[in-house]
């Protein structure tokens, strides 16, 4: 018996229409747990690196985590995993919410889709009954719009529906797919299944999921209860409240948003507003959230509230999570009313939060700079919410400047050309990030920022802390109960970082802690992934219930696999190696491993670059970011190795000439590959 | 009179829909716990307590199932509360014909809460336990009650399954089994 999977994928050739319920290898299990390790591991075998993202070949992997649909409490997350059409690398946003369990109680870890339909279509999951259906009615239905009209359709009120709206259907380059509390809204995997003609897949499971060892697990996910119960009595002092708790930052329940809106940026990710938040602001953003919010929700199996049902007076109801609360209202230099009301529509639309508002503010700019003129602006109103309004509207349905607006500011740039490029200044590896500007280059967010395969740096964050704590008291307070360090020195770390002076960022933590910093950072982020974890009461947060003492006992006990801390260290590098690779394969190399240039203020190339180097090296690649042969073999990945070679990607000697390109060429290996 | 009539403890759970975050974590530890071996398998469908939930419309109502009933009821009313349309349903208790909630998704057979009970005893039934929120909560009441014969689960079940076979089938089931295992 196969415990915490199901052991079986469903297989989707919406080319073709045929549907396979295919028995999955136990030993991919072992070697990347499931979720994105087991993703990855299919993307590298069967998507060759020069598949255009709208492609029949290019694959859209909806993987559930290893120990979804078990007691583990949190493990709800879908791992979504394609090719993306704006950074052409692998893109695995995921989602929490309920769809994931509900997959696996259908009987399946996996949904993986390929080919394109003729016409647009939707999946219906059934446990052994699938079937692709007619979507020719939902076409240009909002995405929350879609889920409700097919459930009633169905007459299955409780099926779970992952779905597109208008701009995944017009392929946006940053078309979410959304599940009504809950989004995979990075890199544009929206897109992706709008190309293949997919609006949605409903899902509807009724059988049952087994566990190994049932009472030590029960047992465990006791523990896990008492202890988020006494971390929610006892936030951690001396940080900002938002970093106190656990789950994801509480963005539904608080109102004080000072922080936010002084230290992030405004409009096109450029303006600090250091006076913004005044008592008259306070209130007023207060009243706007008390008569909107309706109720904060969870994702499946999860005490956090993280997402909240809003309703607009006069709109329908939908519900929001995190930070995309201010996204709108910030990049449109507006309130917090206009931000809950065009979140609406967004979430409809099925655009991703965090790319849609910086493109708008970013074309708003190239109008103020000359270089779009009034006349790609036909009709758009003069005030600030109308224009966002007007240009969202037209984004989603590709109608003219909207069509070049909807590939993101990066290729959009490119289209306009006449200097347009420094306007997308917020990007990197040609996605748009936080709005965050900051002053003294941090080593830790440097390299997190720079390697991340994620291509994110929101929820890349840890278990370190973001910054040094003012006093050695308060340091030492925090060390005192930090069970949760993978290793005693990080502690030290921790104690002797200032805040400012000889050990302050940039030159402290040094070097060689920054490379492990990220590692333990890293490596719990992907044991989650794999896992279906939400980062949330795991890897984001200062002291979660779960860290690496106690998820090794946590997944063997579930999924009856042996499991100790070292081997679950090896999984998670082999996971992040794979990625990588997978990276590496599509052109990926240093050059593209960058912030963006005006991240921070205070610059420091050549530490930069040892950062880097060190790092590389750390993980065992070479001085371009290519996993080496040796490491490559040291984790069993021999085969990937082998494929790195044969295209002249990897010589077999360990310090031979690498050839650098950049990611997202188009035909990036059409010259060294084989034949 | 009135003292005369027995009094017992009744075991409940206070439902607070409001406090309700839609988790279904109550559904989840319940289909374990009743699970045999305990907590070695995982369905809510097996769960003998629902969230009734319309995210969309803010509609979150747990229910733990009671009795078995063979016949729909007539309530077909509908109840608006705080701006907020519920079906009588929503809050009904009962395993019925009219709809899914409640049965066995193998057999049909009815479902119904029966607070955890175990030896020894739990503090309160796992839903009340792993509800954070506070939306479930555990009581022992002491009441007055009619005295009634409490039906047996086997009988309950017998009674779902001749309910929706007929006696005969039942029977010849039962004879055809009873044969098969003594091997005549």
């Amino acid at each position: 018996m196969r415990y915490a999977e199901t052991g079986f994928d469903l297989e989707v050739d919406l080319s073709t229409g045929n549907v396979e319920r295919v028995a999955t290898d136990p030993r991919l299990t072992e070697l990347y747990l499931g979720g994105l390790g087991t993703n990855a591991r299919i993307l590298w075998d069967r998507v060759p690196p020069e598949t255009e993202p709208f492609s029949e070949s290019n694959l859209l992997i909806f993987g559930t985590g290893l120990l979804v649909g078990t007691p583990v409490i949190g493990c709800n997350r879908t791992i979504v995993s394609t090719f993306s059409p704006q950074t052409r690398l692998m893109a695995f946003s995921m989602m929490g919410g309920f769809w994931a369990p509900e997959l696996k109680y259908a009987g399946y870890d996996k949904v993986i889709v390929r080919g394109k339909s003729p016409s647009l279509v939707y999946l219906w999951i059934h446990n052994d009954k699938v079937e692709i259906r007619d979507a020719a009615h939902l076409r240009g239905k909002g995405s929350l719009e879609t889920a409700e009209a097919i459930r009633r359709e169905l007459e299955e009120p409780k099926a779970q529906v992952a779905s597109i709206g208008l701009a995944g259907e017009s392929r946006v380059f940053f078309a979410s797919i959304e599940q009504g509390r809950s989004s995979a809204s990075r890199g544009g995997l929206g897109a992706v299944m709008g190309d293949k003609g997919l609006k949605a897949i409903a899902v509807r499971g009724t059988g049952d999921v087994n566990v190994a060892r049932p009472a030590e697990l029960i047992e465990l996910c006791n523990e896990v209860l008492e202890y988020i119960k006494v971390r929610r009595d006892n936030p951690i002092p001396g940080v900002m409240p938002i970093l106190a708790g656990l789950g994801s930052p509480q963005e539904m329940a608080v109102h004080d948003e000072k922080w936010h809106t002084e230290n992030f940026s405004w409009g096109n990710s450029r303006l600090r507003r250091k006076d913004f938040w005044t008592d008259e602001v306070e209130s007023e953003w207060t009243r706007t959230l008390e008569g909107m919010r309706t109720r904060l929700i969870s994702c499946h199996n999860c005490p956090m509230k993280c997402a909240a049902t809003i309703s607009v007076p006069g709109l329908p109801t939908y519900m929001m999570k995190c930070f995309s609360k201010l996204t709108y209202t910030m990049a449109a230099m507006s309130n917090l009313e206009f931000g809950l009301k065009i979140a609406q529509r967004a979430t409809e639309y099925g655009v991703d939060a965090f790319s849609a508002p910086q493109v708008m503010a970013f074309a708003l700019e190239l109008l103020e700079a000359g270089i779009l003129t009034e006349a790609d602006f036909p009709g758009m109103p003069a005030d600030s919410e109308g224009r966002f309004f007007w240009l969202l509207d037209r984004i989603v349905r590709r109608e003219g400047i909207g069509d070049v607006l909807a590939d993101g500011t990066h290729w959009a740039a490119e289209r306009i050309g006449n200097g347009a490029h420094e306007y997308a200044h917020n990007n990197i590896k040609k996605h748009e990030q936080l709005p965050l500007k900051l002053g003294m280059l941090n080593p830790i967010y440097f390299l997190m920022y720079s390697t991340g395969e994620k291509v994110n740096i929101t929820q890349i964050e840890g278990n370190y802390p973001q910054a040094p704590f003012a006093t050695r008291e308060e340091r030492e307070a925090f060390v005192k109960d930090w069970v949760h360090v993978p290793d005693e020195k990080f502690k030290q770390y921790f104690l002797d970082w200032e805040p400012r002076g000889e050990k302050s960022i940039p030159f402290y933590p040094t070097v060689e802690a920054t490379c492990e910093i990220v590692d333990w950072q890293e490596r719990m982020h992907y044991v989650d992934d794999a896992t279906g974890m939400c980062a949330g009461l795991s890897s984001f947060p200062l002291k979660p219930p779960y860290h690496i003492h106690n998820l090794p006992t946590v997944i063997s006990s579930a999924a009856g696999i042996d499991m100790d801390e070292d081997n679950l260290t090896t999984i998670a590098r082999r996971n992040r190696t794979l990625v990588r690779a997978v990276n590496i394969r599509r052109g990926m190399r240093r050059e593209d491993e960058k912030p963006p240039l005006d991240h921070w203020k205070k610059r420091f190339p050549e530490l930069e670059a040892q950062l880097l180097d060190a790092y590389y090296a750390f993980r065992g690649w070479n001085e371009q970011g290519i996993p080496t042969a040796e490491s490559l073999r040291e984790l069993g990945l021999d085969d990937v190795c082998e494929d790195l070679v044969r295209r002249g990607i990897l010589t077999d000697h360990p310090a031979g000439p690498v050839q650098g390109m950049s990611a997202g060429g188009g035909t990036v290996e059409g010259s060294s590959r084989e034949g | 009179m009135k003292g005369d009539r027995p009094r017992k403890i009744v075991k409940t759970i206070r439902i607070d829909v409001d406090k309700c975050n839609g988790c279904r974590a109550c559904e989840l530890i319940c289909s374990a716990f009743h699970a045999v071996p305990k907590y070695s398998s995982n369905n809510p469908e097996r769960a003998r307590i629902r969230v009734i939930h319309q995210p969309v419309r803010d509609i979150y109502v747990p229910v733990f199932a009671g009795d078995y009933t063979a016949a729909e009821c007539a309530g077909r009313d509908r109840y608006t509360i705080d701006g907020k349309e519920y079906d009588e349903c929503t809050f009904c208790r009962a395993s019925c014909p009219s709809r899914e909630a409640f049965k066995e998704p193998d057999s049909g057979l009815p479902l119904k809460c029966d607070m955890c009970e175990s030896v020894p005893p739990l503090a309160a039934p796992m839903c009340v336990q792993w509800c954070l929120a506070e939306a479930l909560v555990y009581e022992e009441r002491e009441e007055e009650v009619e005295e009634r014969a409490v039906p047996d689960e086997l009988e309950v079940g017998l009674e779902a399954m001749v309910d929706r076979h007929g006696w005969q089938r039942v029977v010849d089931a039962v004879a055809r089994m009873s044969a098969a295992r003594t091997g005549t």
